[in-house]
Protein backbone atom coordinates (compact mmCIF):
# COMPACT_ATOMS: atom_id res chain seq x y z
CA UNK A 1 0.00 0.00 0.00
CA UNK A 2 2.49 2.36 0.91
CA UNK A 3 4.92 1.58 -1.71
CA UNK A 4 1.92 2.32 -4.27
CA UNK A 5 1.22 5.62 -2.37
CA UNK A 6 4.50 6.49 -3.12
CA UNK A 7 4.65 5.64 -6.42
CA UNK A 8 1.64 7.44 -6.95
CA UNK A 9 3.60 10.31 -5.17
CA UNK A 10 6.33 10.37 -7.75
CA UNK A 11 3.65 10.37 -10.43
CA UNK A 12 2.00 13.02 -9.66
CA UNK A 13 5.61 15.09 -8.89
CA UNK A 14 6.82 13.71 -11.99
CA UNK A 15 3.62 14.34 -14.44
CA UNK A 16 3.88 18.10 -14.80
CA UNK A 17 7.83 18.66 -15.13
CA UNK A 18 7.40 16.51 -17.90
CA UNK A 19 4.76 17.95 -19.57
CA UNK A 20 5.90 21.20 -19.06
CA UNK A 21 9.20 20.54 -20.39
CA UNK A 22 9.99 22.82 -23.63
CA UNK A 23 12.23 25.08 -25.42
CA UNK A 24 12.04 28.49 -27.27
CA UNK A 25 14.17 29.09 -29.94
CA UNK A 26 14.63 32.74 -30.98
CA UNK A 27 16.68 34.28 -34.55
CA UNK A 28 18.44 37.25 -34.33
CA UNK A 29 18.69 38.89 -37.18
CA UNK A 30 21.43 41.57 -36.15
CA UNK A 31 23.72 38.62 -33.92
CA UNK A 32 23.56 35.97 -36.90
CA UNK A 33 22.43 33.35 -33.88
CA UNK A 34 19.63 31.61 -32.63
CA UNK A 35 18.94 32.25 -29.07
CA UNK A 36 18.04 28.40 -27.39
CA UNK A 37 15.82 29.12 -24.41
CA UNK A 38 14.61 26.80 -21.66
CA UNK A 39 10.57 27.49 -21.99
CA UNK A 40 9.86 26.36 -18.38
CA UNK A 41 12.78 28.28 -16.33
CA UNK A 42 12.77 31.06 -18.50
CA UNK A 43 16.63 31.15 -18.61
CA UNK A 44 18.74 31.04 -21.96
CA UNK A 45 20.54 27.66 -22.61
CA UNK A 46 22.60 28.43 -25.27
CA UNK A 47 23.55 30.96 -28.25
CA UNK A 48 24.61 28.90 -31.50
CA UNK A 49 25.96 30.85 -34.40
CA UNK A 50 24.41 30.64 -37.91
CA UNK A 51 24.67 32.00 -41.50
CA UNK A 52 23.59 35.90 -42.31
CA UNK A 53 20.50 37.25 -41.33
CA UNK A 54 18.37 34.73 -39.67
CA UNK A 55 15.08 35.64 -39.98
CA UNK A 56 11.95 32.63 -40.62
CA UNK A 57 12.14 29.57 -38.61
CA UNK A 58 10.24 26.24 -38.64
CA UNK A 59 10.56 23.11 -36.74
CA UNK A 60 10.75 19.71 -38.58
CA UNK A 61 7.70 17.32 -38.12
CA UNK A 62 9.67 15.27 -35.66
CA UNK A 63 11.20 18.38 -33.70
CA UNK A 64 14.85 17.30 -34.59
CA UNK A 65 15.64 20.14 -36.55
CA UNK A 66 15.10 23.71 -36.98
CA UNK A 67 14.67 25.25 -40.44
CA UNK A 68 16.60 28.43 -40.41
CA UNK A 69 16.04 31.29 -44.00
CA UNK A 70 19.36 32.71 -43.52
CA UNK A 71 18.20 35.57 -45.60
CA UNK A 72 21.62 37.20 -46.82
CA UNK A 73 23.37 33.68 -47.72
CA UNK A 74 20.34 33.05 -49.96
CA UNK A 75 19.71 29.14 -48.82
CA UNK A 76 18.15 27.17 -45.55
CA UNK A 77 20.12 26.03 -42.98
CA UNK A 78 19.06 23.07 -40.72
CA UNK A 79 20.15 23.29 -36.90
CA UNK A 80 20.29 19.57 -35.61
CA UNK A 81 18.73 20.05 -32.20
CA UNK A 82 19.95 17.15 -30.58
CA UNK A 83 23.80 18.27 -31.31
CA UNK A 84 22.89 22.02 -31.91
CA UNK A 85 24.94 21.99 -34.62
CA UNK A 86 24.11 23.24 -38.50
CA UNK A 87 24.04 19.80 -40.05
CA UNK A 88 23.07 20.76 -43.85
CA UNK A 89 21.63 23.37 -46.26
CA UNK A 90 18.69 23.54 -48.35
CA UNK A 91 18.46 25.34 -51.83
CA UNK A 92 15.69 28.12 -51.04
CA UNK A 93 16.13 30.75 -53.95
CA UNK A 94 17.34 34.27 -53.48
CA UNK A 95 16.80 36.61 -49.86
CA UNK A 96 14.55 33.36 -48.39
CA UNK A 97 12.51 35.43 -45.33
CA UNK A 98 9.12 33.71 -44.05
CA UNK A 99 9.01 29.49 -44.64
CA UNK A 100 6.60 27.41 -43.84
CA UNK A 101 6.12 23.07 -43.62
CA UNK A 102 3.66 21.30 -45.01
CA UNK A 103 1.34 19.26 -43.25
CA UNK A 104 3.55 15.96 -43.86
CA UNK A 105 6.30 17.23 -43.39
CA UNK A 106 7.97 17.02 -46.22
CA UNK A 107 8.06 20.16 -48.42
CA UNK A 108 9.13 23.56 -47.26
CA UNK A 109 7.33 26.55 -48.57
CA UNK A 110 9.61 29.66 -48.75
CA UNK A 111 8.90 33.56 -49.63
CA UNK A 112 11.77 34.76 -51.58
CA UNK A 113 11.72 38.05 -50.74
CA UNK A 114 13.59 39.94 -53.97
CA UNK A 115 12.31 37.54 -56.64
CA UNK A 116 8.49 37.55 -56.29
CA UNK A 117 8.63 33.91 -55.87
CA UNK A 118 7.60 30.99 -53.64
CA UNK A 119 10.56 27.85 -53.80
CA UNK A 120 8.99 24.35 -52.96
CA UNK A 121 11.64 23.00 -51.20
CA UNK A 122 11.65 18.82 -50.38
CA UNK A 123 13.61 18.15 -47.34
CA UNK A 124 14.05 14.92 -47.68
CA UNK A 125 15.79 14.55 -51.29
CA UNK A 126 17.31 18.11 -50.32
CA UNK A 127 16.38 19.77 -53.89
CA UNK A 128 14.06 22.83 -54.80
CA UNK A 129 10.91 21.13 -56.36
CA UNK A 130 9.43 24.06 -58.10
CA UNK A 131 9.05 27.80 -57.97
CA UNK A 132 5.59 29.56 -57.95
CA UNK A 133 5.06 33.15 -59.01
CA UNK A 134 3.50 35.35 -56.47
CA UNK A 135 3.10 39.59 -56.09
CA UNK A 136 6.00 41.67 -55.60
CA UNK A 137 7.76 41.58 -52.42
CA UNK A 138 6.19 38.01 -50.95
CA UNK A 139 6.68 37.83 -47.61
CA UNK A 140 3.30 35.47 -45.51
CA UNK A 141 3.33 31.95 -45.95
CA UNK A 142 0.02 29.79 -44.35
CA UNK A 143 -0.67 26.41 -44.79
CA UNK A 144 -3.80 25.06 -43.96
CA UNK A 145 -3.86 22.40 -41.56
CA UNK A 146 -6.08 20.07 -43.83
CA UNK A 147 -3.11 20.42 -46.69
CA UNK A 148 -5.28 21.63 -49.42
CA UNK A 149 -4.19 25.82 -49.13
CA UNK A 150 -1.17 27.44 -49.21
CA UNK A 151 -1.21 31.22 -48.57
CA UNK A 152 1.08 33.81 -49.28
CA UNK A 153 1.49 37.80 -48.59
CA UNK A 154 3.01 40.40 -51.36
CA UNK A 155 4.18 42.82 -49.43
CA UNK A 156 3.79 45.29 -52.24
CA UNK A 157 1.02 43.92 -54.30
CA UNK A 158 -0.89 43.72 -51.11
CA UNK A 159 -2.51 40.66 -51.88
CA UNK A 160 -2.90 37.38 -50.15
CA UNK A 161 -2.50 34.73 -52.88
CA UNK A 162 -4.18 31.24 -52.44
CA UNK A 163 -2.24 28.76 -53.93
CA UNK A 164 -3.20 25.07 -54.37
CA UNK A 165 -0.80 22.88 -52.58
CA UNK A 166 -2.22 19.96 -55.13
CA UNK A 167 -1.40 21.71 -58.05
CA UNK A 168 1.08 24.10 -57.32
CA UNK A 169 -0.95 27.26 -58.82
CA UNK A 170 -1.97 30.62 -57.43
CA UNK A 171 -6.05 29.84 -58.11
CA UNK A 172 -6.83 33.18 -56.55
CA UNK A 173 -5.84 36.60 -54.48
CA UNK A 174 -7.81 38.99 -52.13
CA UNK A 175 -7.07 41.92 -51.84
CA UNK A 176 -6.08 43.19 -48.33
CA UNK A 177 -4.79 46.57 -46.42
CA UNK A 178 -1.28 47.91 -46.95
CA UNK A 179 1.95 45.63 -46.61
CA UNK A 180 0.30 42.12 -45.61
CA UNK A 181 3.25 40.54 -43.28
CA UNK A 182 1.28 37.00 -42.06
CA UNK A 183 -0.60 34.98 -43.19
CA UNK A 184 -2.46 32.44 -40.51
CA UNK A 185 -5.16 29.83 -40.92
CA UNK A 186 -7.96 29.34 -37.99
CA UNK A 187 -7.12 25.28 -36.82
CA UNK A 188 -10.37 24.07 -38.24
CA UNK A 189 -9.13 25.54 -41.82
CA UNK A 190 -12.26 27.62 -42.55
CA UNK A 191 -9.83 31.40 -42.43
CA UNK A 192 -7.03 32.70 -42.82
CA UNK A 193 -6.14 35.87 -40.94
CA UNK A 194 -3.41 38.28 -42.76
CA UNK A 195 -1.66 41.13 -40.58
CA UNK A 196 -1.49 44.46 -42.85
CA UNK A 197 1.93 46.05 -41.23
CA UNK A 198 1.25 49.76 -42.74
CA UNK A 199 -2.65 49.08 -42.70
CA UNK A 200 -2.71 48.55 -39.16
CA UNK A 201 -5.54 46.07 -39.76
CA UNK A 202 -5.83 41.99 -39.89
CA UNK A 203 -8.21 40.97 -42.59
CA UNK A 204 -10.23 37.59 -41.69
CA UNK A 205 -10.79 35.83 -45.33
CA UNK A 206 -12.99 33.10 -45.78
CA UNK A 207 -11.06 29.90 -47.31
CA UNK A 208 -14.55 28.41 -49.26
CA UNK A 209 -15.57 31.46 -50.44
CA UNK A 210 -12.23 33.54 -50.61
CA UNK A 211 -13.91 37.20 -49.40
CA UNK A 212 -13.25 38.79 -46.70
CA UNK A 213 -15.31 38.50 -44.11
CA UNK A 214 -14.14 41.14 -41.24
CA UNK A 215 -11.50 43.41 -41.08
CA UNK A 216 -10.33 43.81 -37.47
CA UNK A 217 -8.79 46.96 -36.47
CA UNK A 218 -6.82 48.21 -33.34
CA UNK A 219 -7.12 51.29 -30.96
CA UNK A 220 -4.82 51.67 -27.83
CA UNK A 221 -6.01 54.95 -25.73
CA UNK A 222 -2.78 57.46 -26.41
CA UNK A 223 -0.85 55.23 -29.33
CA UNK A 224 -0.67 57.31 -32.60
CA UNK A 225 -2.17 55.04 -35.05
CA UNK A 226 0.43 54.63 -37.67
CA UNK A 227 2.95 53.04 -34.61
CA UNK A 228 0.37 50.06 -34.50
CA UNK A 229 1.52 47.54 -36.96
CA UNK A 230 0.04 44.33 -36.82
CA UNK A 231 2.38 41.65 -37.97
CA UNK A 232 2.62 38.05 -36.08
CA UNK A 233 -0.30 36.18 -35.65
CA UNK A 234 -0.91 32.73 -33.82
CA UNK A 235 -4.61 31.40 -32.90
CA UNK A 236 -4.78 28.73 -30.10
CA UNK A 237 -5.67 25.28 -30.77
CA UNK A 238 -9.17 25.59 -29.78
CA UNK A 239 -9.79 28.30 -31.97
CA UNK A 240 -10.89 30.46 -29.48
CA UNK A 241 -8.58 33.44 -29.54
CA UNK A 242 -6.72 35.06 -31.61
CA UNK A 243 -3.52 36.57 -31.01
CA UNK A 244 -2.14 39.76 -33.18
CA UNK A 245 1.58 41.27 -32.13
CA UNK A 246 1.10 44.67 -32.61
CA UNK A 247 4.88 46.29 -33.65
CA UNK A 248 5.98 49.81 -32.26
CA UNK A 249 3.22 49.72 -30.43
CA UNK A 250 4.49 47.31 -28.28
CA UNK A 251 1.16 45.70 -27.61
CA UNK A 252 -0.01 42.13 -28.50
CA UNK A 253 -3.99 41.89 -28.87
CA UNK A 254 -6.20 39.64 -27.46
CA UNK A 255 -8.57 38.86 -30.15
CA UNK A 256 -12.18 37.20 -29.55
CA UNK A 257 -12.36 34.73 -32.78
CA UNK A 258 -16.30 34.56 -32.51
CA UNK A 259 -16.96 38.22 -32.15
CA UNK A 260 -13.14 39.59 -33.58
CA UNK A 261 -13.42 41.48 -30.42
CA UNK A 262 -10.00 43.14 -29.19
CA UNK A 263 -10.53 41.48 -25.53
CA UNK A 264 -7.24 42.73 -24.12
CA UNK A 265 -3.76 44.20 -25.34
CA UNK A 266 -0.95 43.04 -23.19
CA UNK A 267 2.47 45.39 -22.82
CA UNK A 268 5.21 43.71 -24.50
CA UNK A 269 8.53 44.58 -25.80
CA UNK A 270 9.22 47.47 -28.56
CA UNK A 271 8.64 46.09 -31.79
CA UNK A 272 7.08 42.77 -30.89
CA UNK A 273 7.20 40.86 -34.63
CA UNK A 274 6.55 37.13 -33.91
CA UNK A 275 4.72 34.77 -31.91
CA UNK A 276 4.69 30.87 -30.44
CA UNK A 277 2.68 29.23 -27.60
CA UNK A 278 3.99 26.17 -25.73
CA UNK A 279 2.98 23.04 -26.91
CA UNK A 280 0.78 23.13 -23.89
CA UNK A 281 -0.55 26.39 -24.58
CA UNK A 282 0.03 27.58 -21.08
CA UNK A 283 2.75 30.56 -22.41
CA UNK A 284 2.95 32.10 -25.18
CA UNK A 285 6.24 33.76 -26.51
CA UNK A 286 6.98 36.52 -28.30
CA UNK A 287 10.10 38.25 -29.59
CA UNK A 288 10.66 42.21 -29.55
CA UNK A 289 13.28 43.77 -32.19
CA UNK A 290 13.80 46.93 -30.67
CA UNK A 291 14.34 46.41 -27.01
CA UNK A 292 16.02 43.13 -27.74
CA UNK A 293 14.09 40.73 -25.73
CA UNK A 294 11.62 38.27 -25.65
CA UNK A 295 8.18 38.28 -23.19
CA UNK A 296 6.46 35.13 -21.59
CA UNK A 297 2.62 35.68 -21.22
CA UNK A 298 0.51 33.77 -18.84
CA UNK A 299 -2.07 32.57 -21.47
CA UNK A 300 -4.70 31.55 -18.82
CA UNK A 301 -4.52 34.58 -16.68
CA UNK A 302 -3.55 36.73 -20.24
CA UNK A 303 -0.54 38.35 -18.34
CA UNK A 304 3.03 39.34 -19.11
CA UNK A 305 4.98 37.12 -16.81
CA UNK A 306 8.41 38.34 -17.42
CA UNK A 307 10.83 39.70 -20.26
CA UNK A 308 14.08 38.52 -20.47
CA UNK A 309 17.18 39.74 -22.80
CA UNK A 310 17.96 37.72 -26.11
CA UNK A 311 20.17 38.47 -29.12
CA UNK A 312 20.07 41.87 -31.11
CA UNK A 313 16.93 41.88 -33.24
CA UNK A 314 15.26 38.97 -32.41
CA UNK A 315 12.80 38.08 -35.49
CA UNK A 316 11.39 34.77 -35.29
CA UNK A 317 10.26 32.57 -32.16
CA UNK A 318 9.63 29.05 -32.47
CA UNK A 319 8.93 26.78 -29.29
CA UNK A 320 9.27 22.72 -29.47
CA UNK A 321 8.73 19.99 -26.75
CA UNK B 1 1.45 47.89 37.28
CA UNK B 2 0.56 44.77 35.83
CA UNK B 3 0.71 43.77 32.16
CA UNK B 4 -2.39 43.83 31.76
CA UNK B 5 -3.32 47.30 32.62
CA UNK B 6 -1.09 48.09 29.66
CA UNK B 7 -2.60 46.47 27.19
CA UNK B 8 -6.18 48.14 28.27
CA UNK B 9 -3.88 51.54 28.14
CA UNK B 10 -3.11 50.36 24.33
CA UNK B 11 -6.71 49.30 23.55
CA UNK B 12 -7.77 52.82 24.68
CA UNK B 13 -5.79 54.27 22.54
CA UNK B 14 -6.60 52.01 19.51
CA UNK B 15 -9.98 52.56 20.30
CA UNK B 16 -9.72 56.58 20.50
CA UNK B 17 -7.65 56.76 17.23
CA UNK B 18 -10.04 53.87 15.56
CA UNK B 19 -13.04 56.21 16.43
CA UNK B 20 -11.40 59.70 15.33
CA UNK B 21 -10.67 57.60 11.84
CA UNK B 22 -14.56 56.49 11.84
CA UNK B 23 -15.99 60.02 12.82
CA UNK B 24 -13.77 62.03 10.48
CA UNK B 25 -15.34 60.81 7.11
CA UNK B 26 -13.95 64.05 5.02
CA UNK B 27 -10.40 62.50 6.56
CA UNK B 28 -11.18 59.28 4.91
CA UNK B 29 -11.86 60.48 2.16
CA UNK B 30 -9.23 63.40 2.01
CA UNK B 31 -6.79 60.34 2.58
CA UNK B 32 -8.44 58.07 -0.58
CA UNK B 33 -8.90 60.84 -2.78
CA UNK B 34 -5.42 62.31 -2.93
CA UNK B 35 -3.32 58.61 -4.09
CA UNK B 36 -6.60 58.26 -6.19
CA UNK B 37 -6.31 61.44 -8.00
CA UNK B 38 -2.76 60.40 -8.69
CA UNK B 39 -3.98 57.05 -9.84
CA UNK B 40 -6.50 58.31 -12.63
CA UNK B 41 -5.71 61.56 -13.66
CA UNK B 42 -1.63 62.00 -13.09
CA UNK B 43 -0.42 58.36 -14.01
CA UNK B 44 -3.10 58.58 -17.27
CA UNK B 45 -0.96 61.51 -18.45
CA UNK B 46 2.19 59.58 -18.10
CA UNK B 47 1.39 56.39 -19.49
CA UNK B 48 3.98 55.36 -21.38
CA UNK B 49 6.75 57.60 -20.51
CA UNK B 50 8.64 55.27 -18.26
CA UNK B 51 10.66 54.07 -21.26
CA UNK B 52 12.84 51.29 -22.76
CA UNK B 53 14.47 49.73 -18.99
CA UNK B 54 13.02 46.82 -16.76
CA UNK B 55 13.94 47.66 -12.82
CA UNK B 56 13.59 45.54 -10.03
CA UNK B 57 11.66 44.31 -8.96
CA UNK B 58 9.55 44.04 -11.98
CA UNK B 59 10.38 41.88 -14.59
CA UNK B 60 8.86 42.67 -17.62
CA UNK B 61 7.58 46.11 -19.13
CA UNK B 62 4.84 48.05 -16.60
CA UNK B 63 2.60 50.75 -17.34
CA UNK B 64 3.32 54.09 -15.41
CA UNK B 65 0.06 53.77 -13.47
CA UNK B 66 1.69 50.59 -11.77
CA UNK B 67 4.88 52.14 -11.35
CA UNK B 68 3.57 54.54 -9.16
CA UNK B 69 0.89 52.61 -6.87
CA UNK B 70 4.29 51.38 -3.96
CA UNK B 71 4.67 55.39 -4.44
CA UNK B 72 1.12 56.20 -3.74
CA UNK B 73 0.44 53.97 -0.91
CA UNK B 74 3.70 55.70 1.00
CA UNK B 75 2.09 59.00 0.30
CA UNK B 76 -0.75 57.84 2.14
CA UNK B 77 1.01 56.41 5.35
CA UNK B 78 3.30 59.84 5.19
CA UNK B 79 -0.13 62.08 4.80
CA UNK B 80 -1.05 59.71 7.73
CA UNK B 81 2.04 59.66 9.60
CA UNK B 82 1.68 63.51 9.35
CA UNK B 83 -1.81 64.29 10.51
CA UNK B 84 -1.33 61.78 13.53
CA UNK B 85 0.45 64.08 14.36
CA UNK B 86 -1.45 67.07 14.00
CA UNK B 87 -3.68 65.78 16.25
CA UNK B 88 -1.14 65.48 19.18
CA UNK B 89 -0.52 69.33 18.34
CA UNK B 90 -4.23 69.43 18.68
CA UNK B 91 -4.52 67.16 21.93
CA UNK B 92 -2.41 69.34 23.27
CA UNK B 93 -3.67 72.53 22.67
CA UNK B 94 -6.96 71.28 23.83
CA UNK B 95 -5.60 70.02 27.04
CA UNK B 96 -6.40 66.49 26.40
CA UNK B 97 -2.79 65.33 25.70
CA UNK B 98 -2.39 66.66 29.40
CA UNK B 99 -5.09 63.73 30.40
CA UNK B 100 -3.17 61.20 28.55
CA UNK B 101 0.00 62.66 29.95
CA UNK B 102 -1.02 62.55 34.11
CA UNK B 103 -1.49 58.30 33.72
CA UNK B 104 0.86 56.33 35.05
CA UNK B 105 1.98 54.59 32.58
CA UNK B 106 5.35 55.76 30.73
CA UNK B 107 5.51 58.13 28.21
CA UNK B 108 7.71 55.96 25.54
CA UNK B 109 4.41 53.59 26.16
CA UNK B 110 2.03 56.11 25.86
CA UNK B 111 3.98 57.45 22.55
CA UNK B 112 4.58 54.39 21.04
CA UNK B 113 0.76 53.27 21.63
CA UNK B 114 -0.20 56.68 20.41
CA UNK B 115 2.12 55.40 16.70
CA UNK B 116 1.24 52.01 16.81
CA UNK B 117 -2.45 53.09 16.42
CA UNK B 118 -1.85 55.46 13.80
CA UNK B 119 -0.16 53.06 11.62
CA UNK B 120 -2.97 50.71 12.16
CA UNK B 121 -5.28 53.13 10.71
CA UNK B 122 -3.11 54.23 7.90
CA UNK B 123 -2.91 50.56 7.06
CA UNK B 124 -6.67 50.00 6.94
CA UNK B 125 -6.35 52.91 4.86
CA UNK B 126 -3.71 51.75 2.35
CA UNK B 127 -5.68 48.20 1.42
CA UNK B 128 -8.49 50.15 0.39
CA UNK B 129 -6.68 52.05 -1.65
CA UNK B 130 -4.62 48.42 -3.31
CA UNK B 131 -8.42 47.20 -3.69
CA UNK B 132 -9.40 50.45 -5.79
CA UNK B 133 -6.11 49.99 -7.97
CA UNK B 134 -6.96 46.33 -8.22
CA UNK B 135 -9.97 47.39 -10.24
CA UNK B 136 -8.13 49.89 -12.23
CA UNK B 137 -6.24 46.99 -13.57
CA UNK B 138 -2.97 47.36 -11.14
CA UNK B 139 -2.36 43.83 -9.75
CA UNK B 140 0.36 42.86 -7.84
CA UNK B 141 0.67 39.28 -6.68
CA UNK B 142 -1.52 38.03 -4.39
CA UNK B 143 0.91 36.95 -2.06
CA UNK B 144 2.39 40.14 -2.69
CA UNK B 145 -0.70 41.65 -1.12
CA UNK B 146 -0.68 40.19 2.07
CA UNK B 147 3.75 40.11 2.24
CA UNK B 148 3.03 44.01 1.94
CA UNK B 149 2.15 43.88 5.18
CA UNK B 150 4.91 44.04 7.96
CA UNK B 151 6.42 46.65 4.72
CA UNK B 152 3.26 48.94 5.79
CA UNK B 153 3.59 48.85 9.00
CA UNK B 154 7.16 49.14 9.50
CA UNK B 155 6.96 52.49 7.30
CA UNK B 156 3.88 53.69 8.79
CA UNK B 157 5.59 53.38 12.04
CA UNK B 158 9.00 55.29 10.66
CA UNK B 159 6.79 57.93 9.43
CA UNK B 160 4.26 58.29 12.19
CA UNK B 161 7.78 58.33 14.20
CA UNK B 162 8.60 61.23 12.53
CA UNK B 163 5.92 63.32 12.31
CA UNK B 164 6.10 62.66 16.32
CA UNK B 165 8.99 64.14 16.37
CA UNK B 166 8.16 67.31 14.66
CA UNK B 167 4.91 67.73 16.51
CA UNK B 168 7.05 67.74 19.80
CA UNK B 169 8.87 70.87 17.83
CA UNK B 170 5.76 72.77 17.31
CA UNK B 171 4.44 75.15 19.53
CA UNK B 172 1.13 76.23 17.90
CA UNK B 173 -1.29 74.24 14.91
CA UNK B 174 -0.83 77.27 12.97
CA UNK B 175 2.53 76.18 12.52
CA UNK B 176 2.08 73.10 11.06
CA UNK B 177 0.94 73.98 7.80
CA UNK B 178 4.40 74.98 6.64
CA UNK B 179 6.44 71.53 7.99
CA UNK B 180 3.89 70.16 6.04
CA UNK B 181 5.50 72.31 3.08
CA UNK B 182 8.74 71.92 4.15
CA UNK B 183 8.78 68.50 4.90
CA UNK B 184 6.00 65.93 3.12
CA UNK B 185 6.20 68.02 -0.59
CA UNK B 186 10.38 67.72 -0.33
CA UNK B 187 10.00 64.09 1.02
CA UNK B 188 7.59 63.03 -1.76
CA UNK B 189 8.75 65.04 -4.83
CA UNK B 190 12.65 63.85 -4.02
CA UNK B 191 11.85 60.27 -3.84
CA UNK B 192 11.52 57.08 -6.14
CA UNK B 193 7.52 57.27 -6.01
CA UNK B 194 6.98 58.99 -8.99
CA UNK B 195 9.96 58.41 -11.14
CA UNK B 196 12.63 55.75 -10.80
CA UNK B 197 16.08 56.90 -9.70
CA UNK B 198 17.72 56.24 -12.88
CA UNK B 199 15.51 58.73 -14.51
CA UNK B 200 16.70 61.46 -12.23
CA UNK B 201 20.54 60.69 -12.23
CA UNK B 202 19.99 61.24 -15.49
CA UNK B 203 19.46 65.10 -15.18
CA UNK B 204 21.51 65.28 -11.59
CA UNK B 205 23.74 63.66 -9.82
CA UNK B 206 22.89 65.63 -6.67
CA UNK B 207 19.31 65.06 -7.06
CA UNK B 208 19.57 61.71 -7.25
CA UNK B 209 21.82 61.71 -4.32
CA UNK B 210 19.37 63.43 -2.23
CA UNK B 211 17.26 61.20 -3.20
CA UNK B 212 18.65 58.17 -2.46
CA UNK B 213 18.87 58.92 1.25
CA UNK B 214 15.81 60.31 1.67
CA UNK B 215 14.32 57.89 4.39
CA UNK B 216 10.68 58.50 2.47
CA UNK B 217 12.49 56.34 -1.15
CA UNK B 218 13.58 53.62 1.83
CA UNK B 219 9.86 53.00 2.41
CA UNK B 220 8.69 53.56 -1.31
CA UNK B 221 11.14 50.24 -2.30
CA UNK B 222 10.73 48.47 0.79
CA UNK B 223 6.70 48.74 -0.01
CA UNK B 224 7.19 48.34 -4.00
CA UNK B 225 9.42 44.77 -4.02
CA UNK B 226 7.22 43.49 -0.78
CA UNK B 227 4.10 44.29 -3.23
CA UNK B 228 6.19 41.64 -5.76
CA UNK B 229 7.18 38.72 -3.02
CA UNK B 230 10.61 40.14 -2.45
CA UNK B 231 12.65 41.78 0.08
CA UNK B 232 14.58 44.67 -0.55
CA UNK B 233 17.23 44.30 2.42
CA UNK B 234 18.96 47.87 1.72
CA UNK B 235 15.16 49.29 2.36
CA UNK B 236 14.17 47.83 5.22
CA UNK B 237 17.64 48.45 6.86
CA UNK B 238 17.32 51.79 5.92
CA UNK B 239 13.93 52.07 7.21
CA UNK B 240 14.28 50.38 10.42
CA UNK B 241 17.47 52.70 11.20
CA UNK B 242 15.09 55.49 10.60
CA UNK B 243 12.61 54.48 12.57
CA UNK B 244 15.01 53.59 15.75
CA UNK B 245 16.30 57.29 15.22
CA UNK B 246 12.99 59.05 14.92
CA UNK B 247 11.48 57.47 17.77
CA UNK B 248 14.60 58.08 20.48
CA UNK B 249 14.47 61.96 18.47
CA UNK B 250 10.03 62.13 19.40
CA UNK B 251 10.85 60.55 22.51
CA UNK B 252 13.33 63.02 23.43
CA UNK B 253 11.70 65.87 22.07
CA UNK B 254 8.33 64.60 24.20
CA UNK B 255 10.75 64.24 27.46
CA UNK B 256 9.59 67.63 29.86
CA UNK B 257 12.67 67.34 31.95
CA UNK B 258 15.14 67.60 28.75
CA UNK B 259 13.39 67.91 25.87
CA UNK B 260 11.68 70.66 23.45
CA UNK B 261 8.46 71.09 25.84
CA UNK B 262 10.83 72.96 27.98
CA UNK B 263 12.00 75.16 25.17
CA UNK B 264 8.27 75.91 24.44
CA UNK B 265 7.05 77.15 27.94
CA UNK B 266 10.00 79.86 27.86
CA UNK B 267 9.02 80.76 24.18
Amino acid sequence: MLQRTSALLGLCLLAPLGAQAYTAYVSSEKDNTITVVDGERLEIKKTVEVGARPRGIALSKDNRALYVCTSDEDHIEVLDLASLEVTHNLPSGPDPELLVLGPQGRFLYVANEDDNMVTVVDVEDRSKVTEIQVGVEPEGMGVSPDGKWLVNTSETTNMAHFIDIAKHEVVANVLVDQRPRVAQFTPDSQQVWVSSEIGGTVSVIDVATKEKIKVIEFAIPGMRRELIQPVGIRITDDGSRAFVALGPAARVAVVDTKTFAVEKYLLVGQRVWNLDFSPDQSRMFTTNGVSNDMSVIDMEKLKVLKTIPVGRLPWGVVVAP
Amino acid sequence: MTGWAYVRCLNGILAREGLRFLHQRERFFGALVRPLVWLFIFAAGFRSVLGVSIIPPYETYILYEEYIVPGLVAMILLFSGMQSSLSMVYDREMGSMRLLMVSPFPRWYLLLSKLIAGALVAVVQVYIFLAIAWFWGVQPPPLGVLLVFPALILSALMLGALGLFLSSVIKQLENFAGVMNFVIFPMFFASSALYPLWRIRDSSVLLYDICRFNPFTWAVELIRFALYAEVNWLALLGVSGALLVFLLAALYGYDPGRGMMRFKQGG
